[in-house]
């Protein structure tokens, strides 16, 4: 396992910059989630790392000496990929023991066959070992290339959105799975996501990606608790954060079009005049003598919670309560805002600290 | 075929649930006619179609007479006439000399005496043998250079960044846009000089630029329908690009490459036109051979269908030996694995 880091790596596409002075470290041993929307750079990333892709500028650098020059090949990585990409011309075996076959490698059969065992056993696979990939489902191919990655210990896993293409049920397992075997091989893995669940349950540490550049780093709760804009905020967390605007008087921040007055925090005087609140729906509750008014728009029960659409003056915000609410469309609600853990951007959407 | 073991059912009883299976036998037997329609339409539609050929493997078989009979004779005594006379030379006798070989026709082979009842004697082995492994020197290494350019040149146009791409794709299809009999004379004169007339290497050569437009945009087509993720995984795993192309690529494009082979070599085996122009003796192919079979002895039909058939067999052996990718293959790549 190794120590990779990515120093101002810059890629460009014909026409679109994919990446643009992207830097950031992995430590020996992390689990290190790329998170962003599509198009937001994290794949090209993953294969700048492979070698799969060559920068335009900057480098890579694993435990300290630079693999610019080196072939995919030579870094000794294993990847899984988005599409599975098992070899369909050949068993579920033959695919295992792909990569110790490598003239790079030349691992005698016999060591072949001990490591492909028990790779299939720890991925519940061993029954599949005679079958032709083309006859799996789709959970199984991809225990079937999380096991071609396993199965040799290279210096990094390089993960490309491999649950996005199961059932919702498969993913959760298979994601529980993937989190025990990082968690008891303490290998370095580097996984690319748009989905902010798998990220925050997932990750050492957390790299926010937009348009090819890195927005924020930091572990999971960094990121949900102290996003660093507007778009990280709205990024993560489900159901979306509240972001109505306000302004600034002397001791209030009043949001927009509507009768709700938040305290001005202790710094708040150096706030701009014109502010964009963010308030995540937990921390928006009914109380019966809640301190603002509003009315109820729509409910969405969930199950285990339930989000209430409050219509305040003009303003919607989503509020979560745990549980089945008893609460009705139409219903005229009271509530409390939680005010130490609110969020305050700026004109530009960038975090005001507090 | 309904299975129906409560009488009441029928009559629309309260227990409907059991017209479910009686309904589901229906649709079945309705598949299975639908099935038998389908099959024996297939099968009229195939002898249709082998009616020519049939024709012809039983001229081959066939005695003069019986060959040129109206109506047909379906049933004949076969004879090997046709096939002798196609594989020797012969020439025709005159009533003495007929007269004085059948008295010692004790001392000829099987075949001298199947040539005798036809009035003619055996004077050697013909040039059909030759020419048909002509034929296949020929056309067998022009498919097998286009193929494996063309699997290079497709997979290079596929995978990599190359500049001019369509234009020089365009090129290598306007190749295909003019009629080749066009230049039938330059060529001729072309090789006349460079000393390719009437070599293996020069057919080879033309049949292989023939085919090599043809081969070039059919494997692409199945290159670009090979995910390159398949290669990036295996460059990952530890291959080098020729490695993963070989390990990887190749078997996945195996149909492709079986369609292509066997397009690529019925229309060199076929060829005709250069045949005739750019061979005299030493590498002339069957195709311009068996027309001038006609000419000894008036119409020796048997021995014409002979040729024929004798021309047909290898392409069936080679289409019949890759029949299992053909069927996806000439879909040309629409199924999705």
């Amino acid at each position: 396992m190794a120590n990779v880091v990515l120093n101002q790596i810059t890629k460009q596409f014909r026409n679109v910059t994919a990446l643009r002075d992207v830097s950031f470290e992995i430590k020996d041993g992390e689990f290190f989630v790329l998170l962003g929307p599509t198009g937001a750079g994290k794949t090209t990333s993953l294969r700048v790392i492979a070698g799969l892709e060559k920068q335009d500028a900057g480098t890579v650098t694993f435990d300290g000496e630079a693999v610019d020059a080196r072939s995919p090949a030579e870094r000794d990585i294993a990847f899984v990929f988005q599409q599975y990409s098992l070899y369909p011309t050949m068993s579920v075996y033959d695919n295992l023991a792909f990569p110790l076959r490598s003239p790079l490698r030349k691992t005698p059969e016999a060591e072949i066959k001990t490591r492909v065992t028990a790779t299939a056993e720890k991925l519940r696979i061993s029954h599949l070992l005679e079958r032709k990939t083309a006859k799996l489902s789709g959970g199984e191919m991809q225990r079937v290339s999380i096991g071609r990655a396993i199965v040799r210990n290279p210096r990094i896993f390089l993960m490309d959105e491999p649950l996005s293409n199961l059932d919702a049920k498969l993913r959760e397992s298979l994601r529980i799975e993937l989190e025990h075997i990082q968690k008891t091989q303490q290998s370095t893995t580097l996984y690319v996501t748009h989905d902010q669940v798998e990220a925050l349950t997932l990750a050492d540490r957390i790299a926010v990606l937009r348009q090819g550049r890195v927005v924020q780093i930091g572990t999971p709760q960094d990121i949900y608790d102290r996003p660093a804009n507007v778009f990280v905020a709205q990024l993560v967390g489900t159901p979306r954060i509240n972001l109505p605007s306000a302004t600034r008087t002397n001791q209030a921040l009043t949001v927009t079009g509507s009768d709700i007055q938040m305290p001005l925090p202790a710094n708040g005087q150096a706030f701009p005049p014109s502010i964009t609140l963010g308030i995540r729906p937990e921390d928006v509750q009914p109380a019966s003598d809640g301190a603002f008014a509003g009315q109820i728009n729509l409910i969405e029960p969930l199950g285990v919670e339930t989000i209430l659409h409050i219509k305040s003056g003009e303003q919607t915000l989503l509020s979560m309560v745990s549980g089945m609410s008893q609460a009705r469309i139409g219903e005229n609600v009271r509530f409390n805002i939680a005010p130490d853990r609110l969020h305050y951007f700026d004109g530009n959407g960038m975090r005001v600290a507090v | 075929m309904a299975v129906v073991t409560n009488p009441q059912v029928d009559k629309g009883s309260i227990e409907k649930g059991v017209n479910y299976s009686t309904r589901v036998d229906k649709v079945g037997g309705r598949v299975q006619t639908v099935r038998t329609i389908r099959i024996t339409a297939a099968v009229m539609l195939a002898f249709l179609l082998l009616i020519p050929v049939f024709w012809m493997g039983a001229t081959a078989f066939k005695v003069r007479a019986d060959a040129i009979a109206t109506p047909p004779k379906i049933v004949f005594k076969p004879t090997l006439e046709g096939l002798i006379f196609l594989f020797t030379d012969r020439s025709v006798l005159n009533q003495a000399r007929s007269k004085r070989l059948k008295a010692r026709i004790n001392e000829l082979n099987w075949y001298e005496r199947i040539a005798l009842e036809g009035g003619q004697q055996i004077t050697g082995p013909s040039e059909y043998v030759t020419r048909l492994r002509n034929s296949v020197i020929i056309a067998g290494s022009s498919t097998i250079l286009a193929v494996a350019l063309g699997l290079l040149a497709a997979y290079a146009f596929s995978r990599f960044k190359v500049k001019g791409e369509s234009d020089l794709l365009f090129f290598i299809l306007s190749t295909r846009m003019l009629p080749p009999v066009v230049v039938t004379i330059p060529i001729f004169i072309m090789y006349t000089k460079f000393g390719l007339h009437d070599t293996h290497i020069g057919l080879i050569l033309l049949y292989t630029v023939f085919n090599l437009s043809l081969t070039v945009w059919l494997l692409k087509g199945f290159m670009d329908e090979i995910p390159r993720e398949y290669e990036d995984a295996a460059m990952v795993d530890g291959y080098t690009r020729m490695q993963a192309f070989r390990k990887v690529v190749l078997p996945q494009a195996i149909t492709g490459i079986a369609a292509t082979t066997v397009f690529s070599l019925i229309f060199a085996w076929n060829e005709y036109a250069f045949a005739l122009m750019l061979t005299s003796e030493k590498a002339r192919t069957a195709p311009p051979t068996i027309p001038t079979i006609m000419g000894r002895g008036g119409m020796e039909w048997g021995t014409i269908a002979a040729g024929s058939l004798g021309f047909l067999i290898p392409v069936v052996i080679v289409t019949f030996a890759l029949r299992q990718y053909l069927l996806r293959g000439v879909t040309f790549g629409a199924i999705r694995q």
